[in-house]
């Protein structure tokens, strides 16, 4: 009869104590931004591993989310006379929300799960145990280069994605459904406000980066250090990542534009 | 348990008896629940991380894994330590790393990545790597398990020989009888937490304790059971019967 209430609360406590360390694991990154900052070559290294490679992925999606927006919106302007709105329309998606979104999703699958499976195995195979005995904290030498390079890494992405969509929508708009390509670029210029719209914008997709690349190193570093373990991180970096991502993506959009 | 400066002392005992843990107690990466630990003089667990760092740079650890870096050469783990605590001019980085290299026989393997080396080399580099900052005292955890008799013969000179040449208290923690027992200046042996006998290893040899004579001796039955405790297989069996 009981049973699932102590269950209930051994899964309430268990998640408490997750986290409690998430929260812990965290504060000690925080407390190592310095060195990231100061030995950049480490950082720099990172960008590459965790930005430049998440690149290609952004592009295409970027491409085709453009593409069908501009489909889709297309045919609904059009039986209201106001498909020369569809820049505007395009624009103002991609800006404030799929921009930020999106790419911090596709961020999380490709390089969160990469960086929980990097330092997962770092931990199984013992080198964060060697770093610490080599008198080398691993915070500053593998986790904080790690978290900069993530929150730098996903408003690039999210600006590329929506550069990319937005040409997306132009090549389908434009060349291939005949809108008026000076309406399509004018009224895009005259309604995307560059504080509320893309700075916004912006300031959700620092925020996506820092928390799913947060994410992402403690699931490595918390991981149960056998292969069965790391791939349960991996697929936790995503799901709890994506799924942070849409409701921060809520309260973020109730904050900006609620009042 | 004292461990004398200047000697190898082993710690054996079976698997699961807490060898490990007791070499990550004295390093400080794990806390102990009572007790203490003293390395020089001074108690491990009472040590901020400034001290406890300042203190691992006087030990080395090989892992039984090498625990190489995955994405750095074999050059490059050995300069490691070098690179991160160092500002030594890479000329004379490069003549360190050659000098620890050549020591350990794998001198022209630097350019090799670790995923290019069998497990003793690995375990070599990783010696090289350890010994690159010429600490006081080395820990070794299960250097032999899974070797082949070359490599574990390399190995055994190569950990007798460092500790001579360079003066070093070893720690080392193995189940190998014969290869411990032949390089060791006193010898340990530890089952369930605790010290079971302790020695030089003819005094061991030597010994007539049971228990001592199972490890030693590798027998199958004797004080540590064939089988897991627990009820008698004809009660399980006909009990069952008897039920039905």
């Amino acid at each position: 009869m009981t049973e699932p209430f102590v269950a209930l609360g051994r899964w309430l406590l268990a998640a408490l104590a997750r986290l409690g360390r998430a929260s812990l694991f965290g504060g000690r990154l925080c407390a190592r931004l310095g060195t990231a900052c100061r030995r950049f070559g480490l950082t720099l290294e990172q960008l590459y591993a965790i930005g430049v490679r998440t690149v290609m992925i952004v592009v295409v999606a970027g491409a085709f989310v453009g593409m069908v927006l501009a489909l889709q919106g297309y045919y609904t302007l059009v039986n209201f006379g106001a498909e020369s709105a569809l820049g505007v329309l395009v624009a103002l998606s991609l800006v404030r929300e799929l921009g930020p979104v999106v790419a911090a999703l596709l961020f999380a699958g490709r390089a969160g799960s990469a960086l929980t499976a990097e330092v997962g195995l770092m931990k199984s195979t013992d080198q964060l145990a060697a770093l610490e005995m080599m008198a080398v904290d691993p915070y500053r030498r593998v986790l904080a280069p790690r978290f900069v390079a993530g929150f730098i890494s996903l408003p690039l992405l999210a600006i590329l994605f929506s550069a990319i969509g937005v040409y997306g929508a132009w090549l389908v708009g434009v060349q291939m459904l005949g809108i008026d390509a000076g309406a399509f670029w004018g009224q895009m210029q005259d309604s995307v406000d560059f504080h509320a719209d893309v700075l916004n914008g912006l300031v959700k997709a620092v925020v996506f980066g820092a928390v799913v690349t947060w994410i992402a190193l403690y699931e490595g570093h918390d991981c149960v250090p056998t292969p069965a373990g790391v791939s349960r991180a991996t697929t936790r970096t995503v799901v709890h990542g994506s799924l942070a991502v849409l409701g921060l993506d809520f309260l973020l959009t109730a904050m900006m534009y609620g009042g | 348990m004292d461990i004398p400066r200047n000697g190898v002392t082993a710690i054996m005992g079976p698997s699961g008896s807490g060898k490990t843990t007791l070499l990550r107690l004295i390093t400080g990466q794990l806390t102990p629940d009572n007790g203490r630990i003293e390395v020089d003089g001074r108690n491990v667990h009472a040590l901020g991380t400034d001290d406890l760092y300042a203190l691992r740079k006087r030990m080395g650890m090989l892992f039984q894994s090498g625990a190489l870096l995955t994405d750095l050469s074999v050059y490059e783990n050995v300069a490691f330590p070098l690179r991160e605590h160092t500002r030594l001019p890479e000329a004379l980085i490069r003549q360190l790393v050659l000098l620890r290299l050549e020591s350990v026989g794998l001198r022209t393997a630097r350019t090799l990545m670790p995923a290019e080396l069998s497990g003793g080399m690995a375990r070599r580099v990783a010696l090289a790597r350890a010994l690159v900052l010429e600490p006081e005292m080395m820990l070794y955890d299960e250097p032999f398990t899974g070797q082949d008799p070359i490599t574990m013969g390399v190995l055994v000179t190569l950990i007798r020989a460092v500790n001579e040449t360079l003066g070093l208290t070893s720690i080392l923690v193995s189940h190998d009888v014969a290869e411990t027992m032949s390089i060791a200046d006193h010898v340990y042996l530890i089952a369930g937490g605790e010290v079971i006998a302790r020695g030089s290893p003819a005094e061991l040899q030597a010994t007539r304790s049971p228990w001592v004579r199972q490890f030693l001796d590798a027998r199958a039955d004797g004080p540590v059971p064939f089988h897991q405790p627990g009820p008698a297989i004809d009660e399980e069996l006909l009990g069952a019967a008897r039920r039905d």
